[in-house]
């Protein structure tokens, strides 16, 4: 019995493709690139945690956002704040006229530490920040939303707009959060040199495995009951309404989930990069984020890995190779990929390896068991 | 064997040496014909030079927002890459450049920086335009020892050692503009009015603390985001303070909604009642405002196309030579131009690539053939230049009007302005 649901957990196809995809995150992909490359690599991979997020909350449960910036920018903002209180000692900063602050806060005329970054001088704080705010932030928007029965394309709007609204609102207030520019000249986590070869490998790391975690968390809630729930609520929602489920609690559940998947995504992202701006969060990088997720096919959560992979690669090898006309090339891939494969990567590889991949696995075990 | 070194030996490697000095100081001498110093020699740190190229990158936007401003730099940046190889390169080198696109997105700033450095071990690069894109690349050049050659005016409140800032500090620009209008115009009110981030904030910073200590009056400050196209109620409360002066910071596009809708509220800058001032419009943004619109603007900053120096005329020349007749040369083109002829003069003077040669190098370097006139770099990696007011006339070109007896001197953290 046991046993049989631990199966239905684990479909074959996909502990393979689990399998392949840690392989070619942990030991493959290192071994392949120097670490300039595998820190550009660990870059891409931050995005895979918001595409992943957008597959549960949008291929699963049809709750398109187009904000999903907003959460990155959490999660990233939330650790940057960290980085940068402990960048700015006052040994650092005495050119400063107060010297102890960011060094935007003392071109702004700021004389003292905000209220609200006080308690960003703790790494407990920021850890616990990066998973409980975007979460709440989630809740907020989710509760006054699908509460009220807003959805589909009025949820999207409403997304984008809160997105476009942080961002004027980051930009504006520079005095307390670096402004156009971001914050920027992060350089140690606990003392610890971030910026080093040695630690952008750990950093690498630690991100492939987190994200790969998220990964198995994502396969868990998909073949749950909650996942069955929110494709059922996706086709039908009203029926699901009658058979007497609280339809916006597991809307506003799965919000919550794909934000925090983004926030750790962002938090990662500035530990990797080294910095972080909100021309991270807005309507554009959020709406990219959408289109990793379609690349790669936006019912599978592996394909989110691979979507958010080829194309921000495609992304950095065409505009290194044709600077001057990359974004047409861009653009003509995203349209060549909707137009030919509407289910994306995932939908190619279901068609066509999947089959053989199956008749080999099959083979191999009827071969077992004749044995 | 012996490892040891004996002095003898020493004293031969110390001769040798010399020996290889001369031809090197000589090829110095005799410009840049057919150095011997072998690439070995004049790069240590495993810079992508060979015995007859050297590599340099260019980083830019050529795509995204700010593409339209950055395309200038990028190509006042080739046409010195390809007159420094018509005269034989650099060290005997032909200069190679591997251009990348930060695509307006300043992470991408930071990326390309580090393929630049990393990647292709180039020996500068001449790159960067907005402050934010060069706050994202610079913690790249620190850590990695690289030079970068940024062409913007700019807010200062930073000194890299591994940055050459080619463009005016806020108060070159500043400081004399405000002086001209006081004097020459006799303004008493100004309105300071600029785009929201740190450049126009800053920059309203240092002139308001000039005009207060000049004894006159700031009746009004105000910001609007980046991309903003609304004035209209700015321009009432103008028209209620009554101000002499208008000093704008405003940037890129939304210059073209505000001088539009200026017009259109009857303010005629040709009339000067108010006069405007302005730190950002150059001749590449009146390309997008039209010359018709801007008749009568002040413009405060180093260089104008209309210079009349010889200089200028062949860098004139030349530019609209590779470029075409239509093309237009700014401030922050000319300084773009700057950048590789003065890393080109602090190699030859190092007699090496290495970066830390030519940071020793670089501080007192003299560009006398420079189309704003002569420049030299200062201790603090800002260049000496000079202060000019321009007068905009309808077919989009700048009388210079005035111009300053000395070099400025940059000073990138004014002590009374902060």
């Amino acid at each position: 019995m046991l046993q049989s649901k631990f199966k239905s957990l684990t479909p074959r196809n996909d502990v393979l493709s689990f399998v392949v995809l840690a392989v070619l995150l942990l030991v493959l992909l290192p071994l392949l690139f120097d670490i300039f490359r595998l820190n550009l690599i660990g870059k891409y991979l931050t995005f895979a945690f918001v595409a992943i997020g957008l597959v549960l909350s949008w291929g699963l449960g049809g709750i398109l956002s187009l904000g999903q910036g907003i959460f990155f920018g959490i999660g990233g903002y939330a650790m940057a704040m960290f980085l940068k209180l402990e960048a700015s000692t006052p040994e650092n900063t005495a050119i400063q006229s107060t010297p102890g602050i960011p060094d935007f806060m003392d071109w702004n005329q700021l004389t003292a530490l905000p209220w609200f970054w006080e308690p960003f001088h703790s790494f407990g704080f920021t850890l616990v920040a990066i998973i409980v705010l975007p979460a709440i932030f989630a809740y907020i928007i989710g509760a006054a939303m699908f509460k009220r029965r807003v959805g589909g394309v009025y949820f999207a709007i409403i997304t984008q707009a809160i997105a476009a609204i942080l961002t004027i609102l980051i930009i504006g207030q520079q005095g307390y959060t670096g402004g156009v520019n971001g914050i920027t000249d992060l350089r140690t986590l606990l003392g610890w040199d971030i910026r080093t070869d040695s630690a952008k490998y750990i950093l690498y790391f630690v991100n492939a495995i987190l994200l790969l975690a998220v990964l198995v968390a994502a396969q868990y809630i998909r073949k749950s009951k909650l996942g069955r729930l929110l494709v059922a609520m996706r086709d039908s929602e009203d029926r699901v309404r009658f058979s007497g489920y609280d339809v916006d609690n597991y809307k506003i559940f799965i919000f919550c989930i794909a934000g925090i998947f983004s926030s750790i995504g962002g938090a990662m992202f500035t530990l990797q990069v080294g910095f972080m701006s909100p021309s991270l969060i807005g309507i554009v990088p959020s709406i990219e984020m959408v289109i990793f997720a379609a690349v790669g096919g936006n019912l599978s959560i592996f394909g989110a890995v691979y979507g958010a992979l080829i194309v921000n690669w495609a992304k950095t090898i065409l505009s290194e190779s044709y600077p001057e006309v990359w974004l047409f090339a861009m653009g003509a891939l995203f349209i060549a990929v909707v137009l030919a494969f509407p289910k994306g990567l995932a939908g190619l590889y279901e068609t066509y390896l999947q089959p053989k991949v199956d008749k080999l696995l099959d083979k191999k075990l009827k071969k077992d068991k004749a044995e | 064997m012996d490892n040891k070194i004996s002095p003898a030996t020493m004293k031969r490697r110390k001769v040798l040496k010399s020996l290889l000095a001369i031809p090197a100081a000589m090829a110095l001498a005799g410009g840049t014909f057919g150095s011997l110093a072998h690439a070995s020699e004049v790069n240590t740190t495993g810079l992508a030079v060979t015995d007859d190229t050297v590599k340099v990158g260019i980083l830019h936007s050529v795509t995204g927002t700010m593409a339209i401003s950055e395309t200038g730099s990028v190509q006042a940046e080739k046409l010195a890459i390809e007159q420094i190889n018509a005269m034989g390169g650099v060290l005997g080198r032909k200069i190679e450049y591997i251009q990348e696109d930060g695509a307006s997105d300043w992470p991408t700033f930071a990326e390309k920086s580090k393929k630049l450095l990393v990647n292709d071990k180039v020996a500068a690069v001449f790159g960067c335009w907005t402050s934010a894109s060069r706050k994202a690349a610079l913690p790249v050049f620190e850590q990695y020892n690289g030079m970068l050659f940024y062409p913007t005016f700019y807010e200062g409140l930073e000194q890299s050692p591994n940055v050459i800032y080619t463009g005016q500090e806020a108060t070159q620009q500043i400081l004399k503009g405000i002086d001209w209008a006081k004097e020459t115009k006799g303004a008493k009110k100004f309105f300071l009015l600029g785009s929201d981030y740190i450049w126009p904030r800053t920059s309203n910073k240092i002139a308001r603390k000039h005009i207060e200590k000049l004894g006159l009056k700031v009746v009004g400050e105000e910001y609007y985001p980046l991309g903003h196209t609304q004035f209209n109620s700015v321009i009432n409360k103008i028209k209620l303070k009554k101000p002499d002066v208008i000093f704008t910071t405003v940037v890129g596009g939304s210059n073209v909604a505000f001088y539009k809708q200026l017009k259109a509220a009857g303010i005629d800058l040709t009339k000067e009642k108010p006069l405007v001032l302005t730190l950002s419009v150059t001749e590449d943004e009146i390309l997008g405002i039209g010359g018709e619109n801007v008749e009568g603007l002040y413009a405060s900053m180093k260089y104008f196309q209309s210079l009349p120096n010889d200089n200028n005329k062949k860098f004139e020349a030349a530019f609209k030579k590779m470029w075409g007749e239509k093309s237009v040369i700014g401030d922050v083109t000319q300084a773009a131009y700057l950048g590789p002829w003065l890393w080109k003069a602090a190699v030859e003077k190092a007699g090496s690539f290495d970066v830390d040669a030519i940071k020793k190098t670089l501080p007192g370097i003299e560009l006398t053939t420079a189309p704003e006139g002569y420049v030299k770099v200062h201790p603090n990696h800002h260049l000496w230049s000079k202060s000019r007011i321009g007068h905009a006339k309808a077919d989009g070109t700048f009388d210079v009007v005035y111009e300053s007896k000395e070099l400025i001197e940059p000073n990138p953290f004014p002590k009374g302005y902060q």
